[in-house]
């Protein structure tokens, strides 16, 4: 008896899959990257019987081709990673396509369990099954379970041990495809096994075979030996003359043959099917007219959930960090200038809490978004904005992000994951910068009241917004033309029937997400925090005129001896032309790190405190200091410039690659140059 | 009998149709099938009001195509046979 398993477990997508492997693996779960590509590989453990197992989620598939990498990934792992058993969750209220993968993972000789999931609904719809006869129709054993309700737990553990005692075999049950294509795929069987000997050793011959005949672009690409690749040409030549279609049409259509004879043998049906809920629901909400009134109304209940419900963890995770703060700081004596005390306070303290603030919005918007995908109304909300976003050249579902951004680009980046095809996916994180988020909201508040009139301040604020999504849908259109270049994804999307999700599920949903984000982000934003911390402490201004100045002077001095004060001094030619001094340059360099630091620094800059009044002091300043058209343009530069150190971080972790998240920052920071040069130049001819 | 070959876009609601074949690259056809549209089922058009989305069901479940999707797939009626 093996003491320690791996079990795969494979399925449709809004098959219940995830809730069989949370069943499965209760909180002990953690979330990773399959290496080289961008997809979640989920690994969890359970112990049963003094076994112990790993279980591996697979990305939920349709079928096992090589046309997305989600596909590519499951099949590879079980290939290659030869785990013990394979698990296939089957949606059995909706047996006959969800069977589809399972001929598949069949042919693959992968030892395989089948879960019939939510039987409960299949009860419901008045379904019965033969299991007996229909375990021996398919080869598999099939166990009949309820995800979400975690019954049937038992059973499957049950099963998944039995099968990993049986071991792989070396023939198994296969699926007939008819006498032509039976003789071919001999025919190429005979080739490969005695040509691609290397390649047998690992893939089992008959389901090459299959799949040459299918012409799957990755298995094609690995065969080597030229009587093979001929007798492949020759075999599928043969079968479109015999059967006027491509023998991958010929071979779908008997794996539904197979499936739908051995199911009307053992599924009766005793209800009649009437209108589902689901229909009823669906007529409202994909109603021509009611379709976006509702969609829009939902995703304002998701942005004020996520903003304004997380304001109050989010002050309280503000006042614990202050208390931290002031803590630490007093074990040091009074006034002390230990640099340690100001690394800890200043950098550590303040940066990594910059960060974890963000997480009750994450963890809120996860909820949210956890709670739209399990209902099944994701689905239905995609469809609603893809006539829109295809005018773009995005996906409808990358509506959800961009609406998200307007609160934070960082949590908006981490929805993208609910954008399946790469390219949408990169393009809708590359210009998610520019939906102008509740950071620089700080400084427009501060500039649009110093320098426009009362009647002007509402339309100036909404002018800087839509330039950001002016500017964002041209981006896109550029980048679809260029980088991204190539036909939008066809929309195909499978309608799941609506569910009531549970509360656990959606628990896990959000619990992990909050994780993985606090560990990736949070180590590298410590990291990036100390060092903007040395940067605007070092070098310290000599003692003797600190001790002349007083206080506010003091932090001036500090700032201006330190290295992003002689930066900001030293970029002051560069920025000129955009109507800036050293002084801006100074607070656009440290809110690099955060936009919310741009003010504070001004405040520093100007020497004013911190408090209310003294903004309006800081305006005052401001107002005597600089043009409406500078201020126009230091909110315009803000708006475009890349929010903050954090998105940059979120984007490497979420596009797997540095290149890209440079990429963005470069591309932000030059277009926020250039635009901002333009309209200073310009205007400087008018105002 | 007229064969009567359309795509499936022009299809209103409440119709039945029989799928002949889908005109698409390897790929997309791969993910159609997939998902159940092999030549021969039976498809039933659930919603076809433009500017909405046009949903049809095929074997048992829901599926939402693009237009310009609805407009590769080519379908016929179901009471001719094409044996």
């Amino acid at each position: 008896m093996e003491n320690k398993i791996i079990v795969a477990i494979a399925g449709n997508p809004n098959s219940g899959k995830t809730s069989i492997f949370n069943m499965l693996t209760g909180a002990r779960q953690h979330v990773a990257n399959y290496p080289g590509v961008t997809v979640e590989k989920k690994e969890g453990f359970g112990k049963y019987k003094g076994c112990e197992i790993t279980f591996v989620d697979l990305p939920g598939t349709y079928s096992l081709t090589a046309y997305s990498v989600e596909e590519l990934v499951a099949r590879n792992f079980i290939i290659d990673e030869r785990p013990d058993v394979v698990v296939d969750i089957v949606d059995a209220s909706n047996i006959e396509r969800n069977l589809y993968l399972a001929t598949q993972l069949i042919e693959m000789n992968a030892p395989l369990v089948l879960a019939f999931n939510m039987s409960d609904i299949a009860e419901q719809k008045g379904l019965t099954f033969d299991i007996e006869q229909l375990s021996k129709l398919l080869g598999t054993t099939i166990v009949q379970t309820v995800g979400n309700k975690a019954k049937g737990k038992e059973q499957l553990l049950e099963a998944i041990i039995k099968t990993a005692e049986q071991g792989r075999e070396k023939r198994v049950h296969k699926i007939h495809y008819g006498t032509e294509i039976e003789d071919e795929l001999a025919g190429i069987e005979e080739a490969v096994e005695e040509g691609e000997k290397e390649l047998t050793a690992k893939y089992p011959a008959r389901w090459v075979a299959v799949k040459l005949l299918e012409q799957d672009s990755e298995v094609t690409s690995k065969i080597k030996n030229n009587s093979v690749i001929e007798a492949v040409a020759k075999s599928i030549e043969h079968l479109k003359n015999i059967f006027r279609d491509e023998p991958e049409i010929v071979i779908a259509d008997r794996r539904y043959g197979f499936i739908s004879g051995a199911c009307q043998e053992t599924i009766k049906s005793t209800v009649e099917l009437r209108h589902s809920t689901s229909d009823l629901v669906d007529s409202v909400v994909i109603n021509r007219i009611l379709g976006l009134p509702i969609f829009l109304l939902l995703m304002f209940l998701t942005f004020f959930l996520t903003f304004k419900l997380g304001k109050f963890p989010m002050l309280a995770l503000e006042f614990l960090f202050e208390k931290l703060s002031i803590t630490v700081a007093g074990f040091f004596p009074q006034g002390s200038e230990s640099w340690l005390k100001s690394l800890l306070v200043d950098g550590v303290i303040s940066g990594v809490g910059g960060v974890v603030v963000f997480l009750p919005n994450i963890l809120l918007l996860f909820l949210a978004i956890a709670f739209l995908e399990d209902t099944g109304y994701m689905a239905r909300a995609a469809f609603v904005m893809d006539r829109l976003m295809h005018k773009i050249g995005l996906h409808g579902k990358s509506f959800i992000p961009m609406l998200i951004g307007f609160g934070c680009s960082v949590p908006a980046i981490m929805a993208t994951r609910i954008l399946e095809n790469r390219r949408n996916r990169l393009t809708t994180i590359l210009v998610l910068p520019l939906f102008s988020c509740g950071a620089r909201l700080t400084i427009y508040a501060l500039f649009i009241p110093a320098f426009f009139p009362e009647k002007w301040q509402g339309p100036v604020l909404w002018l800087i917004y839509l330039i950001g999504i002016a500017l964002a849908v041209i981006c896109v259109k550029l980048l679809r033309l260029t980088v991204f270049k190539g036909e939008t994804t066809p929309f195909v999307m499978e309608l799941p029937p609506y569910r009531v999700p549970t509360f656990k599920s959606i628990a896990i949903h959000m619990w992990q997400r909050g994780w993985l984000f606090l560990k990736k982000a949070g180590t590298i934003i410590l990291i990036i925090s100390i060092i903007l911390w040395a940067a605007m402490s070092f070098p310290k201004p000599d003692q003797k005129s600190l001790e002349d100045a007083g206080t506010e002077r003091a932090q001036q001095l500090k700032l201006e001896t330190s290295i992003i004060g002689r930066v900001g001094k030293a970029i002051e030619p560069a920025i000129k032309p955009l109507g800036f001094d050293w002084k801006i340059g100074t607070a656009l360099i440290g809110a690099t790190a955060a936009k919310e630091v741009f003010v504070s620094q001004l405040s520093i800059i100007y020497s004013v405190g911190e408090s209310e009044k003294s903004r309006h002091t800081l305006r005052e300043k401001l107002q005597a200091n600089y043009t409406p058209l500078t201020a126009f343009c230091v909110m315009l530069f803000c708006l475009i410039s890349t929010p903050c150190i954090a998105t940059t971080i979120i984007t490497k972790q979420e596009t797997g690659s540095w290149f890209w998240a440079l990429f963005q920052f470069a591309a932000l920071t030059i277009m926020a140059y250039v635009i901002t040069l333009i309209v200073y130049q310009l205007g400087s001819l008018f105002f | 009998m007229e064969i009567n070959n359309r795509p499936l876009s022009v299809v209103k609601a409440g119709e039945k149709v029989r799928l002949v074949y889908v005109d698409a690259g390897h790929g997309l056809r791969g993910r159609l099938m997939a998902l159940g549209l092999v030549p021969g089922t039976i498809l039933t058009i659930i919603n076809n009001d433009q500017p909405g989305p046009f949903v049809i069901s095929v074997k048992n479940t829901k599926v939402m195509l693009g237009r310009g999707m609805a407009n590769k797939i080519i379908v016929s009626n179901i009471a001719v046979k094409n044996e």
